[in-house]
């Protein structure tokens, strides 16, 4: 599903360069759930966001769902990054002018369909995360834990056949951090999502199939 | 998609007020400057009651008269138009008619001062007046040179209040008229109907004017259609090169220049003072669009720097629209079409605030007669120009917004 060969990212500025990650080779198959943990600067985010097409490898090749993503123009990136792949990040990154149901239909926004089907959609994927009853409020009237269902509903609703998680507990107590872990596997066991997580947290991470290791941009397993 | 836009837009724009009031402040003063303008233009230029059928019309305005040491610009002379403006091929009717002159009225030793224009019968058959009562005087009255006239609303409350005109009779620049209808106010602007009294050509008082090539007259050519415009100006050229320049009544001419010329043709020259044999509309077209733009350029740069000032506020959205699927051409639409959104509501207050001013415009009286309203062809004016300053203001800075990185635009980093 998600295959990286010797990939390195490097930042350069005019004064330094920064080797953010460095000869990572990772398979992770289809309906495979892994974590990936590192201490903060150890290139978990940048990996991150090779894997979501956010960002591009400096080196090396990441094929998604076997199609290879290096220089593929910005409309084709946008289009995978659509139908393959579902963000959920740390900080929800829910937009606050939006209902909770406007904030799901996003995905689908950059599809050609009807607004009856996006609905309905958003509705089915509010209701796997348990907050049909809440579709039109505000992020803001919601508590961090049910802000970030809505960013699962919103990751999910597309359908897509990669998640991509960083550090989805992060901001949440640890009751709430378990809710959205049990959504996560939930929906690993239940819909075969690949699911790819960023996380400090190891025991959440041992509770995935696997743990990727990175320690100042390369593997460590 | 657009819903989503439009909901989207009303958001932002609820989000910071101040910065939305001044935003609106600058797109509806600059459109009702804008708005009003185009107003004035179109009742100044476009085809309007009694000049109903002017894409159709040419009119002989003006005539260059050119010597060693003489130059004579003057409206053409009743001669010139008789010589050569008959007969057209392509033409349907034409007209032949004097500038409207001051003229006094003494009633009850109270003066009344009116622009007095003497044309032949088929004036009225090429102008197309609102008469109030009463009917035009025909091509037999002026050949007859019968004594009668048409007045206007105006003339007919000074000199009967608001009683009925016609059969009665009325005294102007010391001859006396029998009235034979009763027309709405023309506004001074429009040069070809203005009058406050309308009399025969035949009426006047010596025939000296028969004679002039030079002075005093307009003629209009009605013709069948656009088409046969060129057949007409080629036709009035090779009859005006006919005419034997030492007959003229100024001495020493070596060119005279005489060319039918659009509405818009004409006020073109008049405006831009370009020699009549290059004059084009178009000139004036691209002078108005010129200064629309430049009037626009600083409403627009400011709106501009709102909105790139806005980018940091909105990176997040940003982000997540990319992460999600957004490509960098659907934000650029979003933005703009977010943007037109705003300038079509400044639009909407501009074209209120418009309505206003011409209505203002109107009672106080600012020009005589004038009767500004707004019509659909200024709503769309007003459409047009609200939407491509929301354009001209989004591009740049959706642009801008769309190539943010979405990784930057996540972190909430500028760019």
């Amino acid at each position: 599903m998600i295959s990286l060969k010797n990939v390195e990212k490097v930042y350069r500025t005019e004064e330094i360069e920064t080797l953010a990650l460095s000869g990572i080779n990772l398979e992770i198959e289809e309906g495979e759930f892994v974590s990936v943990m590192g201490p903060s600067g150890s290139g978990k985010s940048t990996l991150f966001n090779v894997i979501g097409l956010l960002d591009e490898p400096s080196k090396g090749s990441v094929l998604l769902a076997g199609e290879s993503i290096q220089g593929l123009p910005d409309r084709e990136q946008a289009r995978i990054r659509n139908r393959q792949v579902g963000f959920i990040f740390q900080t929800f990154h829910l937009i606050s002018d939006l209902d909770v149901i406007d904030n799901v239909e996003i995905p689908l926004l950059y599809r050609h369909l009807s607004s009856s089907e996006r609905r309905s959609r958003a509705l089915r994927a509010l209701e796997r995360v348990g907050l049909a009853s809440r579709v039109r409020h505000f992020p803001s009237q919601l508590s961090g834990g049910q802000q970030q269902r809505v960013a699962i509903a919103r990751a999910i609703v597309g359908q897509p056949r990669i998640l991509l998680a960083d550090e989805p507990t992060g901001n949440l107590d640890s009751q709430m951090g378990e809710e959205i872990m049990k959504i996560l596997m939930g929906l690993n066991e239940d819909e075969k999502a690949t699911i790819v997580m960023v996380t400090h947290d190891a025991r959440l991470a041992e509770k995935t199939e696997r743990i990727v290791r990175l320690f100042d941009g390369r593997q460590v397993n | 998609m657009l819903r989503n836009y439009i909901k989207m837009s009303l958001k932002v724009l609820r989000r910071r007020p101040f910065f939305t009031f001044i935003s609106l402040f600058a797109i509806g003063f600059t459109l009702t400057v804008l708005t009003t303008s185009a107003a004035l233009i179109d009742h100044t230029l476009a085809p309007m009651p009694p000049e109903t059928m002017l894409d159709r019309t040419l009119g002989i305005y003006y005539a260059s008269a050119k010597g060693e040491t003489i130059r004579v610009n003057s409206h053409p002379g009743y001669k010139l138009l008789d010589r050569c403006l008959y007969d057209l091929p392509g033409a349907e009717m034409v007209t032949v008619f004097s500038s409207a002159s001051p003229v006094n009225s003494f009633l009850d030793g109270r003066k009344i001062e009116s622009h007095l224009k003497r044309t032949d019968g088929t004036y009225w058959q090429v102008m197309h007046f609102d008469f109030l009562e009463g009917h035009p005087y025909a091509e037999d009255d002026d050949r007859n040179a019968n004594f009668v006239a048409v007045i206007n609303a105006r003339t007919r409350r000074e000199f009967f209040g608001n009683a009925a005109a016609v059969g009665k009779t009325i005294e102007a620049d010391g001859q006396h008229f029998r009235v034979t209808g009763v027309v709405a106010d023309v506004p001074s602007y429009r040069d070809n109907p203005f009058a406050d009294i309308w009399v025969p050509l035949g009426t006047a008082k010596n025939h000296n004017y028969r004679s002039e090539y030079l002075g005093g007259f307009t003629g209009l050519i009605l013709a069948k259609n656009q088409s046969a415009f060129p057949d007409i100006r080629r036709e009035f050229q090779t009859r005006i090169s006919q005419i034997d320049l030492a007959d003229l009544e100024v001495p020493g001419i070596a060119v005279l220049s005489v060319r039918p010329e659009t509405y818009a043709e004409a006020a073109s020259r008049r405006i831009l003072g370009t020699p009549i044999e290059t004059t084009r509309s178009g000139y004036l077209i691209a002078l108005f669009a010129g200064l629309m733009v430049l009037f626009m350029l600083l409403p627009t740069i400011s709106l501009i720097n709102i909105n790139v000032s806005r980018i940091l506020e909105r990176a997040s959205e940003i982000g997540v629209r990319k992460a999600f699927g957004a490509s960098k051409f659907t934000l650029v639409a979003q933005f703009v079409t977010e943007n037109v959104i705003l300038t079509l509501l400044g639009g909407t207050l501009a074209f209120i605030a418009s309505w206003g001013i011409l209505a203002i415009f109107t009672h106080v009286g600012v020009v005589p007669y004038a009767q500004f309203s707004p019509n659909l062809r200024i709503f769309a004016a007003a459409l047009a120009l609200a939407l491509f300053f929301g354009v001209f203001s989004g591009v740049y800075p959706a642009w801008k917004m769309s190539r943010m990185h979405p990784v930057d635009a996540l972190r909430g980093t500028t760019l």
